[in-house]
């Protein structure tokens, strides 16, 4: 009785700043494209999220930031995935950067990155055609 | 090391994608849970039940600080309703759990029902004996929390906890229609507001009236806490209850362990039966061609009915 | 306007000649189509194409329009509006440190702006100093650090602060940063009494909106009423809450929503207020609001307008206020930063030029305009410097200040600013109804309406609905600005080494009896007696940090994450 997997994706804000609106708004379009949300909130540390990564299973992870804290978080975050062999698990982030910033965070394995403007279902394309649910464990 | 060895070590990567095979319903997760078998029964279960907004997840957070203390590992299943128009779901009960996320011997899993009714998931059986074989010491589980008809967390937990808060007459009104039989201990959260000493009145006149109705009475007067969970008020005296339930059941002198243990093998057994006798059947049935649409289509043209189909179809299958 | 100017004859040939119009706009459209299958305001309010007298037929001059400075203040608060005194223009400004803030601040002064607005940036909003671990890569981005009373000190150095007002945009840790304002002033020999400016303090929209949480809402709520009480009594000239609608719109609100949970908010204030024991009359008039103005410009007018009518009323109804200052909503102005694009970034000058004209037109009583690189990062002074021309190019060049409430009686204005009061009067029922704004914030209300609406609007611009030029219509990417400022993040280690040096050099014992006094006053019922301010001007006099005090705080009072349902 196997049927699709469903994604699931982990929508979280890194460091202090409570502007949740965009992260608001992407996890209930990506709720209403049928994918599973996991929603923490403000004022996530990269090692809350990594570990909220982990422990849900989750395909993928929005990262959504406005206070040019990505300079820090972002990396942190991947870093701390790939200590915990998670490296697997895509990461995308939102919000506002500076131009020059783009190319370093996806030096450091950050997928994609949505600016301002951005519409939901671009991003919702992207994810369907980017993230596959991972396979099943085995014996 | 493979799989089995990596959750009984408690590896938590492991252990997370094990349940999101049982959540997708991935065969071979299957024949894992049956080596894992074995090494459950250890654990024991405490379920949350109550309407969305009466403090459900902040309670839970309070208690597993509460095991924490106590040098207890533990294991949160949270159950989030999936949309019905879109098969997605928010999972948002982690926002009040935060200051565990750090903490090696907490594990929390985010849960949604995926069409499932009863207030918990096709999965949530199968993922406490993940948990238990992982080696946690206690296991919450909260509930969606969205309907009267939430008894099924009564089938899987030791103790189960129903949580109001005060000023909700329909809720009062909620428990007296389905769920007073479920309750080990009811939890009136929010007991700083007014009207919590009525609900304590309310809810008190109802566990004394089941008591009397209750047919053999197995000895057990349900419990009543106030609490004021943000706060961690009363978080103790749940917590004490909860241990005295569990003395309460340990004790099994009328056989009250034996009841729940029963109660929860039998109803993960028939569950189990379920699912694999209609695979089985349908699997049957598609192998010689037959399509259930067109069993269907019979019964809308009113060529057939449903039963005589289920009769005919069990007689040709089951032979 | 109302029975009294308009004759039953009259109004029966408007009806007759409003009917034949209709015929005729329907005749034309059968040529040539309306543009839009709908026309609404970026609130999605409905407009129709045309409003005439019978709109306001119901209204009453002296009841509802009136005179500017007299009850019900729709026109204005003072009598003489920009006649006399002009907005103060003040632009929100904080980077990196403190040196770098007052640098800013010199810069913005020589160049006419005429009051401070300090921006701080995430750990001090957040009550974390700079070498916490929750602030890393934080510090100088969004504002300037301050961590102790000697940053509070570069912080204004060279300003008399007995001239200058100051407004400070800051929380949870308002109280705190208060203390350091007033404790620097007095060290340099200011009074506190001739202190003027204005804390935002306004813990509700943080519960509603911005999600600057620290504490649960009723403590956050007594040290509001610590702050109000202490102004009250000892900085008359300080305005102690800015309610402020502006975060409640950012988070993607309506007009409406934003009047109206702004508005409420200003109710529980009042009645904190009372119930510490104070007289209404004696601190309502301190109390100020914050608005944002949005692209949509009819709209924004008719929402100040509407607001002033609104709270006088409440004011004189609701609280049986007597001193006219009680009932004036003064407010300040911010325009819309989620109206701004980062794609063709220069429309964003025009955008905040609309936006500006509209706070004008509405009477704000002090003004920010954004800058057009706001969207990236904190403004630059060539940005910073376009954005505050605009302000005076608007109050000095095109005239629109010479007459006060110039589109009174304009029977669409009059209709709109009719049709925001009574439907904020309508959400203020059903809070009244859910037991107040505590009780609706606990049960996400105010926070599920502001989400519906924001999913809505962007569902709305996806659609093409709604039109954001450079977006989703003309669409262009974001180019590279030349002079896109940039906090380096080397200036943390800076902030850090001066954290440790002070907190070396200070009294030990001092600052632990302070922070005993403080803690003592803290666990108190609250009164006069337990007021945390007289104790907290002690604490970082003797050397507190802003994040020890709301350590205490966090220790006493316990703390708050959002509830976050969808």
């Amino acid at each position: 009785m196997e049927k699709d997997r469903k994604l699931r994706i982990l929508i979280a804000k890194p460091g202090l700043d409570g502007h949740d609106r965009g992260a608001r708004v992407i996890a209930r379009a990506f709720r209403d494209a049928g994918f599973e949300v996991v929603y923490t909130g403000c004022h996530q540390t990269p090692e809350q999220i990594v570990s909220t990564a982990i422990q849900e299973d989750v395909d993928m992870v929005g990262l959504s930031i406005l206070s040019g804290a990505h300079t820090y978080s972002f990396p942190r975050i991947m870093e701390l995935l790939r200590e915990n062999r998670a490296e697997d698990i895509t990461v995308i982030g939102g919000g506002i950067f500076p131009l020059e910033d783009i190319p370093k965070l996806k030096d450091v394995g950050i997928k994609e990155i949505f600016e301002p403007g951005a519409k939901l279902q671009d991003i919702i394309g992207w994810v369907r055609e980017n993230v596959k649910p991972r396979e099943a464990v085995s014996l | 090391m493979g799989i089995i060895d990596q959750i009984l070590a408690g590896e938590v990567r492991a252990t997370a994608r094990l349940l999101r095979d049982i959540d997708d319903q991935v065969s071979s997760s299957q024949t894992i849970l049956r080596e894992l078998y074995p090494y459950t029964g250890k654990a024991y279960v405490v379920g949350f039940t109550g309407s969305p907004g009466v403090g459900k997840s902040t309670l839970v957070d309070q208690l597993a600080l509460r095991y924490r203390k106590e040098g207890k590992t533990v294991g949160i299943l949270a159950v989030d309703p999936t949309s019905p128009f879109s098969g997605g779901a928010i999972l948002g009960d982690r926002i009040r759990m935060q200051r565990h996320f750090l903490d090696s011997g907490v594990f929390i899993r985010s849960l949604a029902t995926r069409g499932h009714f009863g207030g918990l998931t096709r999965s949530t059986n199968d993922m406490i004996n993940v948990l238990d074989a992982m080696g946690k010491d206690v296991i919450l589980v909260e509930t969606v929390g969205v309907g009267q008809d939430e008894v099924e967390i009564a089938q899987s937990a030791h103790t189960t906890i129903v949580v109001t808060i005060p000023g909700m007459g329909d809720e009062i009104q909620a428990i007296k229609a389905g769920i007073m039989e479920i309750g080990s201990i009811f939890v009136v959260n929010k007991a700083d507001r007014e009207g919590s000493r009525k609900t304590v009145r309310e809810i008190r006149n109802l566990v004394e009236l089941g008591m009397r109705r209750r047919e053999e009475s197995n000895g057990w007067e349900p419990l009543i806490v106030e609490t004021e969970a943000v706060k961690g008020r009363g978080i103790e005296d749940l917590f004490q209850g909860i241990e005295k339930h569990r003395d309460y059941l340990l004790a099994n002198d009328r056989g009250q362990l034996d009841d729940v243990l029963q109660k929860r093998a039998r109803n993960q057994l028939m569950e189990a039966l379920r699912d694999e006798a209609l695979k089985t059947i349908v699997g049957r049935l598609e192998s010689r061609g037959v399509l259930i649409d067109d069993l269907v289509r019979k019964v809308v043209d009113k060529e057939s009915d449903p039963y005589s189909v289920v009769q005919q179809v069990l007689a040709e299958e089951l032979r | 306007m109302g029975s009294k100017s308009c004759s039953e004859s009259t109004l029966e040939r408007m009806e007759k000649e409003y009917s034949e119009w209709q015929e005729e706009y329907r005749k034309a459209l059968k040529k040539m189509p309306e543009r839009l299958n709908r026309f609404s305001t970026v609130s999605d309010l409905e407009v129709r194409p045309l409003y005439t007298p019978l709109d306001i037929k119901d209204m009453d001059f002296f009841e509802d329009i009136g005179f500017p400075g007299m009850f019900p203040y729709t026109r204005g608060v003072q009598g003489s509006m920009y006649r006399a005194r002009l907005w103060t223009m003040r632009m929100f400004a904080g980077l990196g440190t403190a040196e770098d803030t007052n640098r800013r601040f010199h810069y913005l002064i020589d160049h006419g702006e005429t009051g401070l607005s300090t921006a701080f940036d995430f750990p001090t909003l957040m009550g974390y100093d700079t070498d916490s671990q929750l602030a890393r890569g934080e510090c100088g981005k969004c504002g300037v650090a301050i961590d102790t009373l000697e940053d509070m000190e570069r912080l204004f150095h060279n300003i008399n602060l007995e001239q200058v007002t100051t407004s400070m945009t800051i929380n949870p840790p308002a109280s705190i940063i208060w203390a350091m304002y007033i404790a620097n002033a007095e060290n340099r020999g200011f009074s506190r009494k001739m202190l003027g400016g204005t804390i935002q303090n306004d813990c509700l929209k943080e519960f509603i909106a911005q999600k600057t949480l620290m504490l649960p809402p009723e403590p956050s709520l007594r040290l509001v009423t610590d702050t109000v009480e202490f102004g009250t009594r000892e900085v008359p000239r300080w305005n102690t809450i800015s309610i402020s609608g502006y975060h409640i719109r950012e988070a993607g609100s309506t007009a409406v929503q934003e009047l109206a949970f702004t508005v409420y908010d200003g109710i529980t204030y009042v009645e904190e207020g009372i119930k510490r024991g104070l007289d209404v009359d004696d601190f309502a008039g301190r109390l100020s609001f914050f608005w944002n103005s949005h692209v949509d410009f009819f709209e924004e007018i008719a929402k100040m307008r509407a607001g002033r009518r609104l709270w006088a009323r409440i004011m004189r109804d609701r609280f049986k206020a007597k001193n006219p200052r009680s009932m004036l909503m003064r407010f300040h102005t911010q325009t819309a930063g989620c109206s701004l694009t980062a794609q063709e970034p220069y429309n964003n000058i025009i955008r905040t030029t609309t936006e500006a004209l509209a706070a004008i037109l509405g009477g704000t009583q002090s003004l920010h305009t954004n800058s057009l690189d706001e969207v990236y990062m904190i403004p630059s002074e060539e940005a910073v410097l376009i954005a505050l021309r605009t302000q005076q190019i608007l109050a000095e060049e095109c005239g629109v200040t010479h007459v006060i409430d110039p589109l009174a009686g304009s029977y669409f204005v009059e209709a709109l600013t009719n049709k925001m009061e009574e439907e904020a009067a309508e959400y203020i029922r059903k809070l009244d109804e859910l037991g107040g704004m505590v009780a609706a914030i606990e049960r996400d209300y105010p926070q599920m309406e502001i989400a519906d609406a924001a999913y809505h609007f962007q569902q709305q611009v996806e659609s093409g609905e709604k039109v954001i030029i450079g977006v989703n219509k003309y669409p262009s990417e974001r180019p590279d600005l030349e002079f896109v400022l940039r906090i380096d993040d080397s200036l943390e280690r800076g902030q850090i080494e001066r954290l440790v040096r002070f907190r070396e050099k200070r009294d030990k014992v001092k600052l632990q009896k302070a922070m005993d006094e403080l803690r003592r006053r803290c666990e108190g019922p609250p009164c006069w007696e337990n007021n945390v301010m007289p104790a907290l001007i002690d604490a970082v006099r003797a050397g507190a940090t802003e994040q020890e005090c709301c350590d205490l705080y966090r220790e006493v009072f316990g703390t708050y994450s959002d509830p976050g349902s969808f």
